[in-house]
């Protein structure tokens, strides 16, 4: 392919398209030439998220009939030449935990197996807006609780790539909805690297915003000051345009930012040239070699395509997961407080033994007596954190991280051990808790496993995050190796 | 054994703003369908989100400002997590660390006991405030039987609707001292206009706690200090909505924890509710069971700092209070302290009471007050009014008094009308005219005048020979002829001279 500008002409010269293996940008173009109807696109995705679903659990609800009317839309659109955005018509998969007006929103949990949300959040308005279609609502470890996948009470979601192993988590649905074409994006939510570690694990884009910079108005909220909203693509060009749609000041989410809107995709091809790279030390000792050889080898082309690479130090890293694991419960104590099954959903019995884990932990340290050891303590470690972040920022432009200390593990390696579980997230919460923005991007492959790797920036800048992951795509076309189903 | 009460108020006030504290649910829930004024926020459905209404921090930083409270430059909310069926989302964002306003206090009379001996009469003293801080409120539980079946019901209508809760120090000994403090927090909230405090509405809910210690421990207490050691044990009674009620409620309360003292046992821990009917409290729930509210910071709002410059402007904002506006009524219209306090105890009044002075040329506050407080107050007190209920402008009570001063009518049938015009809405030329209360013409008066001098001879007689007792007799002769419609003054004026 030479010319980015062709695929109408390429899309005519097939004889049977894929039409399941595209990107945004690609459909775009599709849809803008009028070569394809939205309607033919939807039902090609449903199609094969059907089939797909049934080996693969990434979705627990498919939503034809609205899928169909907002395609449907869309064409009719086109056929009255109106300028579109250019995510109109193109399949997503909207993780469980987005509230979907009309449509059932579970949270992967039994407790709101039933629950039909009466508003729609604010994300998911403003796709629809944008005239995205709706193939699905994934699958995820309930209530966002999870690395795997597995603490669905929908069942467990399978890794494309080897449908031995986890998707990673909690976005396991979106990911693996994603990488299996039974869409062209997904959303997803990233308390502690809900949204990254899957990415990384599905050898996808994966974009964890700046605290405040999406709105988490309408979703399920896990841990409010840490949960961020953001979405699974295939190449950072797609995620740049999501953003476009979902950033931005919300008047029903008071933590939103009123920090000015750029275009994501406005010089995303810059490159890297002349860019300080920070990679810290403590996300490489003790590192997985094989891993740790991939992202090196990452570093080398980085520095080839004309960035500098700095080693750094983030000191406090260490007491990440520790300080995570009490302000993360803490919130989510509080959180799930409502689902008491008076109102709506199932009573507290349905609860899972991950989620009652939560609200234990949670409960006990913001007790009284309890609260400064734990409580105040982790959020005075957090500020430390945070500013380790803002000092590395002083020396380097970004930094430069693996996503999880290990490749995807096998289903039912680590379920028994939720400890070990936890320090799945080791290398992801810390971004959360510094409320910085991560970017998550493919960084190899070992032994036909996706490798991922992360670029951290200091606050509301996305836009070089983009950069920086465009330049290494373009270079590796990494997103073009597709898992064999 | 003698024991002194140590009584605290905790005071919810619902502030009257036109939306909820957290979404834009209309506030204006009383007398609505249940679950009429709801939405994903005040329901706490999932997902929904809180976004602070700016004009209820405004109330609570107000009233920081009128009880001298501190700590106005920084604040934050925090969740108080506990479960109710009328609690939507399992918690209450409330403040815990840095409520709006801390300390400061609010100056109360209150006659002194009856052994003060010297000292006795009109005392005032300064209440302590510990703070005053934000909270939503919840919605309401009703328990009913439909078809046969014994259910609850939940109304939200309430739910997140603002309330101030202030909370005074445990620094009041009698039941009087809580009334006077409820009244002047009620009357300072109605004058810096944050909300109705209707009590009846449910607007202001008082909860006075209240214990009682040997009159032994307070003399170990240093002087000047009110607070003391305070008892081992302490009685809230709850959700009271009159002040009739919480003066009688902690009366009842002082001689059943002195019963119980007197026996050498300890009142237990314990919220108790007052029967209205029974003229008693009763247990409603015991402190074993007290709650660990697990606050923490509410995420879900970002802790807020104002400027200095923010908090002066406020303060330009802020109107006369009652104890500044009591003084000032003393100096500037040379009025007794009891026609000052009765004039400001309500901010209409004084405000109506400001304005017929200015309306009525002549001026005479002292008249105007006697008319106030002798005719209008005590209309409203007799009908359980306020004068915001009324539609009586200070311009016609003026009229009036011009109509009085210039010999058009009398004052005996001005203070009728004056009564007429409070309880309807008629102006004063169309009730003079239905009452036919103008002042008789002068020659009408002239011949009212020349009947009664013919009538009774034997009057002017001795009048003439220097006994003067009888011209108020006379007097009163020509009143019966006019059926008292004549001015007093120009019957007086006018026989003086045809006695001449």
């Amino acid at each position: 392919m030479k010319s980015k500008g062709n695929i109408c002409a390429r899309f005519r010269r097939m004889k049977n398209p894929n039409l399941s293996d595209l990107t945004i940008k690609e459909v775009g173009e599709l849809i803008a030439g009028k070569q394809i109807k939205a309607t033919d696109l939807a039902k090609a995705y449903l199609d094969r998220a059907e089939k797909l679903n049934r080996k693969l659990n990434a979705y627990i609800t498919i939503c034809g009939e609205m899928a169909l009317a907002q395609a449907e839309k869309v064409d009719d659109l086109m056929a009255d030449n109106q300028k579109l955005s250019p995510l109109a018509g193109i399949p997503f998969g909207l993780k469980d935990n987005f509230l979907t007006n009309g449509i059932r929103t579970t949270a992967a949990s039994k407790v709101l197996e039933d629950y039909i949300p009466v508003y729609d959040a604010t994300t998911v308005s403003r796709l629809k807006d944008a005239n995205a279609v709706f193939i699905g609502k994934t699958n995820h470890d309930a209530w966002a609780h999870g690395a795997s996948g597995e603490n669905s009470d929908f069942g467990n979601t399978l890794n494309p790539y080897d449908t031995g192993r986890v998707p990673g988590g909690s976005s396991s649905g979106s990911a693996a909805a994603l990488a299996a074409d039974m869409c062209i994006a997904a959303t997803g939510t990233d308390t502690g690297g809900s949204i990254r570690q899957p990415s990384g694990f599905c050898n996808l884009v994966g974009l964890k915003p700046t605290y405040g910079r999406v709105s988490r108005y309408g979703i399920i909220a896990m841990a409010s000051s840490l949960d961020t909203v953001g979405h699974l693509t295939k190449t950072v060009y797609d995620s740049a345009l999501i953003l476009n749609t979902t950033a931005g000041l919300d008047e029903m989410d008071a933590t939103t930012s009123p920090e000015a809107l750029v275009d994501y995709t406005d010089g995303i091809e810059s490159g890297v040239r002349g860019l300080k790279i920070g990679l810290p030390k403590e996300y490489f000792a003790g590192l997985n070699p094989d891993i740790k050889k991939v992202i090196m080898d990452a570093t080398k082309k980085l520095e080839s395509l004309g960035a500098q690479i700095v080693d750094i130090s983030l000191p406090h890293t260490e007491y990440g997961v520790a300080t995570y694991y009490i302000i993360q419960p803490s919130e989510v104590s509080s959180n799930l407080a409502r689902y008491d099954g008076i109102r709506f959903g199932n009573p507290r019995t349905a609860f899972g033994s991950e989620a009652k884990r939560r609200i234990i932990l949670g409960t006990f340290t913001l007790s009284s007596g309890y609260y400064d050891a734990y409580y105040l303590k982790a959020m005075k470690v957090r500020r430390l954190i945070r500013e380790d972040f803002i000092k590395s920022f002083t020396k380097v432009d970004c930094l430069l991280a693996p996503v999880s200390p290990t490749l995807p593990f096998k289903i039912g390696e680590k379920v028994n051990d939720p400890l070990q579980m936890y320090l799945a997230d080791a290398y992801t919460v810390n971004i959360n808790l510094a409320g910085v923005p991560s970017l998550v991007i493919p960084a190899g492959f070992i032994d036909g496993l996706p490798v991922g790797m992360q670029i951290i920036g200091p606050d509301f800048t996305e836009k070089q995050l983009y950069q920086v992951g465009y330049a290494y795509e373009q270079e590796t076309q990494l997103y073009k190796e597709r898992p064999k189903l | 054994m003698k024991y002194e009460p140590v009584i605290g108020l905790e005071i919810h006030i619902e502030l009257s703003s036109k939306s909820k504290m957290f979404c834009s649910c209309s506030a204006d829930y009383f007398g609505a369908d249940p679950n009429t004024h709801t939405c994903p926020v005040c329901l706490g459905l999932p997902g929904a989100l809180p976004v602070a209404n700016t004009i209820v921090i405004e109330s609570a930083q107000k009233l920081g400002l009128a009880i001298h409270g501190e700590n106005l430059l920084s604040s934050k909310f925090d969740r108080k997590n506990y479960f109710y069926p009328d609690l939507a989302k399992g918690f209450q964002i409330s403040q815990y660390q840095e409520p709006f306003s801390l300390g400061g206090w609010i100056e109360i009379e209150v006659e002194s006991p009856a052994d003060a001996g010297a000292l006795a009469g009109r005392q005032s003293r300064k209440i302590e405030v510990t703070r005053a801080h934000l909270e939503e409120d919840t919605g309401k539980v009703a328990h009913a039987t439909i078809n046969g079946r014994k259910v609850s019901l939940i109304d939200f209508n309430r739910s997140g609707v603002p309330l101030l809760e202030i909370v005074s120090e445990p620094v009041m000994h009698s039941s009087e001292e809580a009334k006077a403090y409820a009244q002047k927090l009620q009357q300072i909230v109605r004058y810096i206009g944050i909300s109705a405090c209707d009590m009846e509405k449910g607007s202001m809910r008082i909860e006075p706690n209240v214990s009682l210690r040997k009159v032994s421990n307070v003399s170990k207490v240093s002087k000047g200090s009110n607070v003391g050691e305070l008892p081992a044990y302490k009685v809230e009674l709850k959700n009271i909505n009159s002040f009739r009620f919480a003066q009688k409620a902690i009366e009842y309360e002082i001689l059943r924890q002195t019963e119980i003292l007197e026996k050498g046992e300890t009142p237990a821990l314990e919220t108790r509710g007052w029967d209205e009917v029974k003229n008693r409290t009763f247990s409603q729930r015991s402190k074993e069971m007290a709650h660990d509210y697990r606050y923490f910071p509410e995420p879900d709002l970002p802790p807020y700092l104002f400027t200095e410059d923010y908090i002066a402007k406020l303060k330009s904002q802020m109107p006369e209070l009652p104890n500044e506006k009591f003084k000032r009524f003393k100096d500037q219209y040379q009025l007794s302290k009891y026609d000052c306090l009765l004039l400001t105890s309500d901010l209409d009044l004084a405000e109506f009471f400001e304005s017929t002075v200015k309306a009525y040329e002549k001026g005479e506050p002292k008249r105007i007050a006697n008319w106030i407080i002798g005719e209008l107050l005590r209309r409203l007190n007799e009908t359980q009014t306020r004068l915001a209920d009324l539609n009586l402008l200070p311009a016609s009570l003026a009229e009036l008094l011009l109509l009085t001063d210039e010999g058009k009518i009398t004052t005996v049938s001005a203070k009728e009308i004056f009564e007429k015009m409070i309880t309807s809405n008629k102006n004063i030329q169309e009730l003079i005219k239905e009452m036919g209360a103008e002042t008789i013409s002068a020659d009408k008066l002239a011949e009212a005048i020349d009947l009664a001098v013919k009538l009774n001879p034997d009057a002017v007689a001795q009048y003439k020979a220097g006994k003067e007792q009888v011209f108020g007799f006379l007097v009163g002769q020509v009143q019966r002829q006019t059926q008292g419609k004549a001015d007093p003054k120009a019957v007086a004026d006018l026989l003086k001279q045809k006695l001449k």
